[in-house]
């Protein structure tokens, strides 16, 4: 993991000290809620229905034992002793009072962590593959770049004031699990035939209320110009982003309007002209620095058949389901992938409780080298476990009901809050995503439908990531009354599309059993192998159209 | 409203003048519109000739112009608006520019840093802007971690010559 050195330390601590003061001039009256909005707002505090909130950056998902136990106790000591992982990797507090963030920094600050660009419009925190280091197929692991971009974006005196928000994700497998081509920018690693390390760059992809999948500018920028090329592109994008409409300024709404090889042609000039200058090329002792903190952790040599693995999942039902759902193959012989699904039927998705956190924590320690990841998904990742410990792992988990054995199936949903916290939202989300995973409770049944990704936003902003959903759910508001939109068909993966709005938007009280319906249809039409979005790109909206609306 | 200069609050020698207002003596700030219709009667007048571009009026357009312009001043239409730090860099380090680039309309104080950071050297600040809340706004990061118009030496950099084992001394770091 990285570990922050005397200048990372002390631009965290000042910037702990200049929002105290922004704070302490809000609470004396001095700044008025207006004035004290764009200043929060770079800080990751947003106000929200009941309270304010805070947004936490956790960079590219990585995580220690010892920051993740902080969390907890900050959670218990400004909180509710709960908190919730975002889609975004990072994780929100919902009601810590405003005096006592200042404080809360402090303590973030004293485990590397901080709340710096997790909102307003700027550079926000990079997100990556919760895989890394630990994927097979990998070209390197994204951290090493997501880390350079952190800096390199933080603070950034020409790009801290854009038209809107920008997010960078980064991915080191042809399997992409950062969603990269729904993001501002897309980098995806790659190596060439001479075994040089390059960047392919993926621009203008995103959700929200114009949901577009991102276009490639660049084949192969390499490794000394990538932060020139950043610089770069987000320069054409300040410049000629619109300001004029806060639904039309993200850079996916530029790079409509003037086109993809339009955007590549500017990005280019710009790139020559910021490349000569040399100020920001990427120096190797840098990168080697970087790339020491993300070395592989001390793997034993082990065989990666592991007999008492086997004989604990013939003895023990419950742990083979979990096994079933929740571990993947890793790269290292002996070793695997954890999910822990923060998903238990009828919860709101991505919460965990501040003991929950303290157990993950213990875990880590004790089996995966300390450290934890979050995924996009809104589940946490203990990367690398060896097999055998695996029985011991899940009965801590079990434990602690993180055990909940549907990772990748349909119990398994992205959520944004919605309506039981945000401001911005028309509809309720976590409720819908509970009455589903209620409904498909069956864990025999969601095997049987096999991987199928259900997210549900609660407003057209889209935070649930609807549009990339399997089935992408979406409240709307009518006359007061909350309905509730259904695509098909979406991914956010190497094969990122938007959903098909399979027709007229469903009542709260009818759209759980129209998602079984669908699920239905699929079961009845699926060919051998196939998952539901592989059915639904052989055959189309029709079928599940003709099911939907035969009795309307 | 005030000025600050190079660090400094010091009196303005320039007026800014609307397009339908008469030229007053001394140096004025003209839009660029007017710039293009009236250089001629400007030039001749013989005193320093400033331009100001707002927001969507990019630098290239007087790049062929700057070598008769003292001053270029920038708007911030809103302070959410963060156009001109491009545009101030592109002057900086594109077109060479040496004169005075002045930040003007929403500049509060928390974009002093950024905007010295981007090359800006005069900034017409609100009258409650003390020269402390100055010093504090722009003294609010000692090290920078990329490199801008300012030149302050990036993180990156400082660790280089930290790891060359060049002397840097304790004090060079805390006083940047």
């Amino acid at each position: 993991m990285y570990r922050y050195d005397e200048f990372d330390h002390r631009l965290v601590t000042e910037r702990v000290e200049q929002f105290r003061g922004q704070v302490a001039r809000r609470l004396s009256g001095e700044l008025s809620e207006d004035e004290f909005k764009p200043l929060r707002l770079m800080n990751g505090v947003y106000l929200q229905l009941h309270a304010y909130m805070l947004r936490i950056a956790v960079p590219y998902g990585t995580l220690s034992s010892r920051q993740l136990r902080k969390l907890a106790d900050i959670a218990r000591k400004y909180d509710k002793g709960y908190g919730h992982f975002t889609t975004r990797q990072n994780l929100q507090l919902n009601w810590p009072a405003l005096q006592d963030i200042p404080a809360l920094l402090e303590e973030l600050a004293s485990v590397e962590m901080h709340c710096i660009q997790t909102s307003g419009n700027c550079i926000r925190n990079v997100t990556s593959d919760h895989y890394a280091g630990a994927a097979a197929g990998e070209v390197e692991d994204p951290r090493i770049v997501s880390e350079i971009i952190r800096q390199w974006s933080t603070f950034h005196p020409e790009f801290s004031f854009l038209p809107r928000k920008f997010k960078i994700a980064v991915s080191g497998t042809e399997h992409d699990r950062a969603a990269i081509k729904v993001h501002d920018i897309g980098i995806q690693i790659l190596k060439n035939a001479a075994g040089e390390i390059g960047y392919e760059i993926w621009v203008g992809g995103g959700l929200g209320r114009t949901p577009m999948i991102g276009k490639k500018i660049g084949d192969f920028i390499r490794r000394e110009d990538l932060l020139a090329y950043l610089e770069a592109t987000l320069r054409v994008y300040n410049m000629q982003g619109r300001r004029d409409n806060l639904y039309k300024s993200r850079i996916k709404i530029l790079v409509h309007e003037i086109g993809a090889g339009e955007m590549k042609k500017l990005v280019e000039e710009e790139f020559a002209e910021v490349k000569a200058r040399g100020a920001l090329q990427l120096p190797d002792i840098e990168v080697e620095r970087i790339k020491a903190y993300f070395a592989a952790p001390a793997f034993e040599t082990l065989p990666d058949a592991t007999p008492e693995l086997d004989a604990a999942i013939a003895r023990d039902p419950k742990f083979a389901d979990w096994v079933k759902a929740s571990v993947t193959a890793h790269k290292q012989p002996g070793y695997a992938i954890v999910n822990i699904s923060l998903k238990p039927i009828g919860k709101p998705p991505g919460d965990a409780t501040s003991d929950q956190m303290d157990v993950v924590a213990d875990v880590a320690e004790k089996y995966a080298f300390s450290e934890i990841r979050v995924a996009h998904e809104q589940n946490l990742c203990l990367a690398n476990v060896r097999k055998k410990d695996l029985y011991e792992v899940w009965k801590a988990l079990d434990a602690a009901e993180l055990a909940t054995p549907n990772v990748g199936l349909i119990t398994d949903q992205i959520a944004c809050p919605g309506l039981d916290y945000c401001n911005l939202a028309n509809a309720r989300s976590i409720s819908i995503a509970e009455r589903i995973s209620e409904r498909f409770a069956d864990l025999k049944l969601q095997h049987d439908i096999g991987r199928l990704h259900i997210n549900t936003s609660g407003c057209i902003n889209a935070c649930g990531h609807h549009h990339v959903g399997h089935i992408g759910i979406l409240g709307v508001d009518k006359k007061g009354v909350e309905y509730y939109q259904v695509t098909l068909g979406g991914a956010a993966d190497e094969t990122a599309a938007v959903g098909d709005i399979v027709g007229p938007a469903f009542t709260e009280g009818e759209i759980v059993d129209a998602v079984d319906t669908i699920v239905k249809t699929y079961l009845g039409i699926r060919k051998e192998g196939e998952i539901f979005l592989d059915t639904y790109r052989r055959v189309g909206v029709e079928p599940f159209k003709e099911k939907l609306y035969a009795a309307h | 409203m005030q000025l600050i200069k190079n660090g400094k609050f010091v009196a303005d020698e320039w007026t800014h003048v609307a397009d339908d207002e008469p030229l007053p003596e001394g140096p004025v700030i003209v839009s660029y519109q007017r710039w293009l219709k009236e250089q001629n009667v400007l030039l001749a007048r013989e005193t320093p000739i400033g331009v100001q571009l707002k927001s969507g009026e990019e630098p290239k357009l007087i790049a062929d112009h700057l070598d008769r312009l003292a001053v270029v001043a920038l708007e911030f239409p809103a302070y959410r608006n963060g156009r001109a730090y491009s545009y101030a860099r592109l002057l900086r380090e594109r077109y060479d520019y040496k004169g005075e680039v002045r930040a003007v309309g929403a500049v509060l104080r928390d974009q002093f840093y950024f905007l010295v950071r981007c090359g800006f050297d005069a900034l017409e600040v609100r009258d409650n802007i003390t020269p402390e809340i100055f010093a504090e706004s722009i003294g609010t990061f000692t090290h920078p971690y990329q490199p801008s118009t300012d030149g302050a030496e990036p993180v990156m950099s400082l660790r280089q010559r930290l790891a060359a084992g060049a002397t840097v001394r304790k004090n060079e770091l805390a006083d940047r």
